[in-house]
């Protein structure tokens, strides 16, 4: 059943082409890449219980290295992921081994705070990233020597590829035994701690997958968008991804990629309305968190929970018991 | 020589500043365990009472928008209050957001009335002029600054540490539940703390305002300078985030001057050394 709901997903992506106009596929593009990074970023919030409000600092460091790779380097789209997943390690493996120990409301700050440095040094370091006027100039990339991704459609096909795939190395990641162990973590860390479970290095395990998979997303965006500037490391896009984290629910990966959708699609209608839309993020942020605890996902957890209720009620009565 | 002891008090007025911004949050975290993400945005708040009655033909000041902003935070804090309330059994990531939602919501808003520009109120006329000082000249108002936040700091810890109200907050912080048992009405605690910590933001917010300048994106800036801070002093301490709130001036302006290369790495780098040697930050206890 899983797969079939999978299979059925890649098919409408792969079709959406032949659906909709070119803008519309570039704005799918746009929600399967901040989907990944809230997947990735859902890994640390809703599996190891690491509230991250600064994800986009793995966002843009990733962009920033496909970006200068692909300007002073090669055009070669593949060597471009591969520098964002390594910067994206090089930057998660000092900052999970400084924050992880921390946990709850510190691991918070100093996550808040490591973007945001990040950010004034993108701002700072002209001769580099271009200071506040972003990244231009980034040349259209190859799939292999000769053959350039310069269509919008043909960069759309490679993000979903890439979507897809790392969406499931992150749901393989989440229901391995190391995951398992994560949510136990989370849930009881003093309990797994007394059981011989080493609660930091799971933590930190889930930190660096989480920071590559959001450094390879921040990648691939520069690859579509062949632009990079300070903002895809700043704060807003960190609680972006946090509130489509809140919303798709903290219990489930795929609830992301349905709160990657929403907002990226209200966001688009709200700021060509309106020229601003921090309202409209604030307002979602505030209703779900009063009325939709669990988000989207415990939404459809207590649906699926009722009607198993009712089944269950209706098999009894049909069996002869009381009704 | 002078130019370094003029940063140095530059700084000192920045870090008292911040001081003044950073108390009330660490003071709400330790008594209520909420972070509160909107302390920025109250700040800002400060800030437009100012620039609102300094710009209108009201004939007002900075003076007159101390009270008026005294009294904006504290409605502020206390209408956050409540909004908090219904969720303090929940997840402390859940309330965190709520705020942080608000202040996306107030950020909208402030745009909508006072646009995108930069605003630097003047100071009050008797202060808006340099003095000289070790033969050279400094702006009056930035002693001033010192001088004021020197006492709101002294006022602070005397109210925390010597009165009956700051016995019963730091009982509050250590152990709420007790606090409760022996009789005192913990809503009213946290209620005004909640206040009392917007209003001294909302002061912070004006007293800055001829110095910062106000502007959307300073709400940001200030949480974020102010989380710096009391993560390096200790969630929960007063003295922490005194030291902290001077040791982070300190950074931002002799330290940019000594290493100017370097002035984006500073701040993290004075932080993640701290963090490295106690992971709870200077004054803190471990909090869960």
């Amino acid at each position: 059943m899983r797969w079939v709901v999978r299979l059925a997903v890649l098919a409408l992506l792969m079709a959406i082409p032949f659906i909709v106009n070119e803008y519309r596929v570039g704005l799918v593009a746009q929600i399967l890449i901040f989907g990944l990074a809230a997947a990735s970023l859902n890994v640390l919030v809703g599996v190891a219980g690491l509230p991250s409000l600064g994800h986009a600092a793995f966002f843009g460091v990733g962009g920033y290295a496909a970006g200068l790779t692909a300007i002073h380097l090669t055009q070669s789209v593949w060597v471009c992921l591969i520098m964002a997943a390594l910067v994206g390690a090089v930057l998660a493996v000092p900052a999970g081994l400084l924050s992880v120990r921390l946990g709850g409301i510190t691991f918070l700050m100093l996550s808040l705070a490591i973007a945001e440095i990040l950010y004034s040094a993108s701002e700072t370091w002209r001769d580099v990233t271009g200071g506040s006027d972003g990244l231009s100039g980034i040349p259209s990339l190859e799939l292999f020597p000769g053959f350039a991704l310069d269509l919008v459609v043909e960069r759309y096909y490679f993000v979903v590829v890439i979507f897809a795939v790392l969406y499931m190395v992150l749901r393989r990641f989440v229901d391995s035994p190391t995951g398992w162990s994560l949510r136990g973590v989370t849930s009881n860390s003093e309990r797994m701690a007394s059981m011989g479970y080493d609660v930091n290095r799971y933590r930190f395990v889930a930190y660096v997958v989480a920071g590559v998979v959001g450094a390879v997303a921040g990648g691939l965006n520069v690859e579509y968008s062949r632009f990079a500037s300070p903002e895809d490391l700043g704060f807003a896009l960190s609680s972006l991804l946090l509130v489509i984290v809140i919303l798709g629910g903290r219990k489930r990966l795929e609830g992301a990629i349905i709160a990657a959708a929403i907002i990226v699609y209200i966001r688009q209608e709200l700021s060509s309305q309106f020229n601003t839309w921090e309202f409209g993020l604030g307002l979602i942020l505030v209703l779900v968190i009063y009325f939709l605890p669990g988000g989207l996902s415990g939404v459809r957890d207590q649906v699926v929970k009722a009607l198993a209720r009712r089944r269950a009620l209706r098999v009894k009565t049909t069996e002869g018991g009381t009704p | 020589m002078s130019d370094y002891l003029f940063t140095f008090v530059n700084g000192l007025a920045r870090g008292l500043l911040l001081f003044t911004m950073a108390a009330g949050l660490s003071l709400l975290f330790g008594v209520m365990r909420v972070l509160n993400l909107a302390h920025g945005a109250i700040v800002l708040a400060g800030g437009y009472v100012a620039v609102t009655l300094t710009a209108r033909a009201t004939g007002m000041g900075l003076i007159e928008a101390l009270p008026i902003a005294l009294v904006v935070g504290a409605l502020i804090g206390t209408a956050l209050y409540f909004a908090v309330k219904p969720l303090l059994h929940r997840d402390h990531l859940d309330q965190g957001l709520l705020t942080l939602g608000f202040a996306f919501i107030f950020a909208d808003i402030a745009e909508l009335f006072w646009g995108t520009q930069v605003y630097s109120p003047p100071p009050p006329d008797f202060l808006n002029r340099s003095i000289e000082l070790l033969g050279g000249s400094y702006p009056l108002y930035r002693l001033v600054v010192v001088g004021v936040g020197i006492v709101i700091a002294v006022a602070i810890f005397v109210v925390f540490e010597r009165t009956r109200l700051g016995a019963i907050l730091r009982a509050a912080v250590s152990d709420r539940e007790m606090v409760a048992a022996v009789g005192f009405r913990v809503p009213l605690i946290m209620g005004g703390v909640f206040a009392g910590a917007s209003a001294l933001a909302a002061l912070g917010g004006v007293i800055g305002a001829p110095i910062v300048g106000v502007r959307l994106g300073l709400d940001t800036e200030t949480l974020i300078l102010a989380l710096v801070v009391i993560v390096i002093g200790g969630l929960g301490s007063l003295k922490g985030a005194l030291i902290g709130a001077l040791l982070v001036g300190q950074v931002q302006t002799l330290g940019i001057l000594l290493l100017p290369q370097a002035s984006a790495f500073l701040l993290f780098g004075v932080m993640a050394i701290v963090l490295i040697f106690k992971p709870a930050g200077l004054f803190g206890e471990t909090v869960k």
